[in-house]
């Protein structure tokens, strides 16, 4: 394993956001095949990281460097970003009132193969991705996210990521709103899309989800950092204490 | 969607063109008949010489005349670009070489091509019940299936509408708009010209949509076709129109008079596509009355022209009787739409429900104005108004101008405003499934637009999310 190349890699990574810095230096690399998950508290920059990862306009990367499969992703936009194999499950996703699921999703899927989607090919695909994820075959006429629960909304999230297949999912805040039974529908779905040839960051505040979508590694981050990184004990940890011991350790190792 | 939907969709879609080379084309015409340019007695009365028109209807243009030149310049909307028409450099009546043909085979050469390029008869192939196709002042050609004639269905050109069946004519014209109206209707009454003639006999259904399609081809050229539907007593009828005109530097002026009429339990939808290059003045006045347990539908796609102004108007003047009018305007570069919806209820138990979306872009501007009048006595009635505006860019204006004229207590009235904006947060979803911004934008667009584009027979919903694609393209967001 330790061979391997890097299948999304990021260096440095530092955010401004209306002129303030959210994110400071954030590194991590992350094989094909592998599960890992960012934790930290409310306003720890994940999701800022998340974003501007992904390319959001309004999340400036004032330095670092962003690789999936060798290309550099830093110069890109978000689109660009997305057809060369990046995804984000989005926190809050986004209504689009008058498009229905499947029209959206068959566009898109169309904008990544550069072609048209066969109609009978992208049917099957929908109809069986959206039974894996128990959403009923109504949601496909419905128009995106419009009127949607919160549960409703992360799993056709999830049902994005497995149509549009990514080398790269990042999922953010995936787990909240979800009741457990929703929890676990989503996290089989996830686990289903997961495969050797490709790679999942979590970013969460907590760790019930990891129960069910296994990470190799953990990492902690604070105040726009990582400050913690190992295997999935410390989320375990987290559960149990809190993020305040991290915050401790932290400030025990700076000397105050 | 079934598989061969989409093909077909397909297909349709591949017919177009950009509207520069698919609309934007005129033909080098000699015309066999052409007024002088400006409006006189002496015009008024060559054109019902040509038409060999019964007095009547002679005394009524003389009359309309008359009522035009004394009713002073609308002092509403956009009186800045209504001043920028020049009344005296149009000609008002055009007649190409050629006469009125019921055989696409005898019609001349050049507008043959002119509609063959529009895809006309091969809409008409597909699914039309019949065709009138109007070129400048004149129906050049007409046709219908036969078992609709035989059912006693009429759908004519208006002029051999009032030649074949005169004593319906002189019963209906003018009943709904009446030509002190207004300006613009006074001005249409006195040198209208082509337009449909439509006429359903009691309990007939016409169960494939009747179509009319309108084509300005000279410059400084006006168009005034008059249009009168009448569905009797229990019948049903869907006519479509659809309008384009090529690009010309100097303006041109549409005026249509609509009069629509469904008596008891009848039921008529009027659908509307007008997309007129973006120097046409759009004067229209649309108008039509439900008798009892009738129901009338406008569903009306604005897009192209200069200047629109048009307030689709539902009478419902018997009891029970039902009113919906669902609209979309599409203002660009230097447009104004101002269009609206009016209803009136002058019935008990009538109900009416008014959708009307607009998007601006660039500069362009749409004004929602409308109506909603209940008379004393139209006890549990029900007035629904929706306005939904979408601005596209800084520069884009919408506005809205609704009144309420309620004089009965016993009334539900809703209404509702929103005005939106493509948000970033939206496009930044969008892009981040891999669409570009401007398929991300016109996507959300066509959204928009769905409740609309939803009521339209698929050839138009494909041709309208076209059109807006083209309208779309170069848009800074």
């Amino acid at each position: 394993m330790t061979d391997k190349k890097a299948l999304f890699e990021f260096k440095d990574i530092h955010v401004r956001v209306e002129g303030k810095e959210v994110v400071s230096g954030v590194s991590l690399s992350i094989k094909a095949g592998e599960t890992h998950a960012i934790m930290g508290p409310n306003g720890s920059g994940k999701s800022s990281l998340s974003n501007a990862l992904m390319g959001h306009p309004a999340y400036e990367i004032t330095r670092g460097e962003i690789y999936l499969d060798g290309n550099n992703l830093l110069e890109m936009r978000a689109d660009e970003r997305s057809r060369a194999g990046l995804f984000l499950a989005f926190q809050y996703p986004l209504a689009i009132p008058g498009v229905t699921v499947a029209n959206f999703l068959r566009t898109a899927l169309q904008a990544h193969r550069g072609k048209e989607a066969d109609m009978s090919d992208f049917r099957k695909l929908l109809k069986s991705e959206m039974k894996a994820l128990s959403i009923d075959e109504v949601f496909a006429t419905r128009y995106l996210n419009d009127g949607f629960s919160g549960g409703e909304k992360k799993r056709i999230e999830i049902l994005q990521m497995a149509i549009l297949n990514p080398k790269m999912a990042v999922l953010d805040e995936t787990d909240s709103g979800l009741d457990i039974d929703a929890l676990k529908t989503v996290s089989t779905g996830i686990n289903r899309y997961h495969n050797d040839a490709n790679a999942i960051l979590l970013v969460t505040h907590y760790q019930r989800m990891l129960n069910y979508v296994k990470p190799d590694f953990v990492h902690v981050m604070m105040s726009g950092k990582i400050v913690k990184s190992g295997g999935p004990e410390i989320a375990l940890k987290l559960e149990d204490l809190g993020y305040e011991w991290v915050e401790e350790e932290v400030n025990h190792r700076a000397g105050v | 969607m079934s598989e061969s939907l989409d093909k077909q969709k397909k297909d349709l879609s591949q017919l177009n063109n950009d509207y520069a080379t698919k609309y934007g084309f005129h033909d080098p015409v000699d015309y066999f008949h052409r007024g002088a340019k400006g409006l006189s007695h002496e015009l008024v009365e060559m054109i019902s010489r040509l038409k060999n028109e019964p007095q009547w209807m002679s005394d009524i243009r003389h009359r309309a005349l008359d009522v035009y030149l004394s009713k002073p310049m609308p002092q509403w909307a956009n009186t800045k670009m209504l001043s920028e028409i020049d009344y005296n450099d149009i000609y008002y009546f055009m007649k190409p070489v050629g006469e009125n043909s019921t055989d696409w085979n005898d019609v001349p050469e050049y507008i043959k091509k002119t509609f063959d390029r529009l895809g006309i008869p091969e809409a008409e192939q597909k699914f039309l019940g019949g065709v009138t196709a109007q070129y400048e002042s004149e129906v050049v050609y007409h046709s219908m299936k036969e078992d609709l004639q035989k059912q006693g269905i009429i759908f004519l050109g208006m002029d051999d509408g009032l030649r074949e069946h005169e004593d319906i004519v002189k019963k209906f014209f003018g009943t709904v708009i009446p030509m002190t109206d207004n300006k613009f209707a006074a001005l249409n009454t006195c040198v209208w010209s082509g337009g449909s003639f439509i006429y359903v006999p009691p309990g007939i259904e016409v169960k494939v949509p009747l179509q009319a399609y309108f084509r300005i081809n000279a410059e400084n050229m006006g168009q005034f076709e008059r249009t009168l539907i009448i569905a009797d007593k229990g019948s049903r009828v869907h006519y479509i129109e659809g309008c384009t005109a090529p690009v010309y530097s100097t303006d041109s002026l549409h005026s249509a008079v609509v009069e629509v009429i469904a008596l008891e339990d009848a039921y008529i939808r009027y659908t509307t596509i007008q997309n007129w290059s973006h120097n046409i003045f759009n004067l229209v006045t649309k108008r039509a009355t439900a008798y009892k347990n009738a129901t009338i539908e406008w569903v009306d796609g604005n897009l192209g022209s200069r200047l629109s102004m048009k307030y689709p108007c539902i009478q419902l003047v018997g009891e029970g009787a039902k009113g919906e009018i669902l609209s979309v305007a599409f203002a660009g570069q230097d447009q104004h739409q101002d269009t609206g919806a009016k209803v009136i209820h002058a019935a008990p138990n009538t109900s009416s429900r008014v959708t009307s979306k607009s998007i601006s872009k660039d500069n362009g501007r749409a004004s929602y104005r409308g109506l909603a009048k209940v008379h004393k006595h139209a006890v549990n009635s029900k007035i629904s108004v929706e306005c939904d505006a979408l601005l596209i860019g800084k520069n884009a204006r919408s506005d809205t101008y609704p009144t309420m004229e309620i004089d009965c207590e016993q009334v539900r009235v809703e209404h509702e405003a929103r005005v939106s904006k493509v948000a970033e947060e939206q496009l930044y979803y969008l892009t981040s499934r891999g669409l570009t911004e401007d398929d991300a934008r016109l996507l959300i667009v066509n959204g928009f637009m769905e409740p609309f584009t939803k009521e339209l027979p698929l050839e138009y919903a494909v041709e309208l999310n076209r059109l807006i694609e083209l309208e779309m393209e170069g848009s800074v967001g």
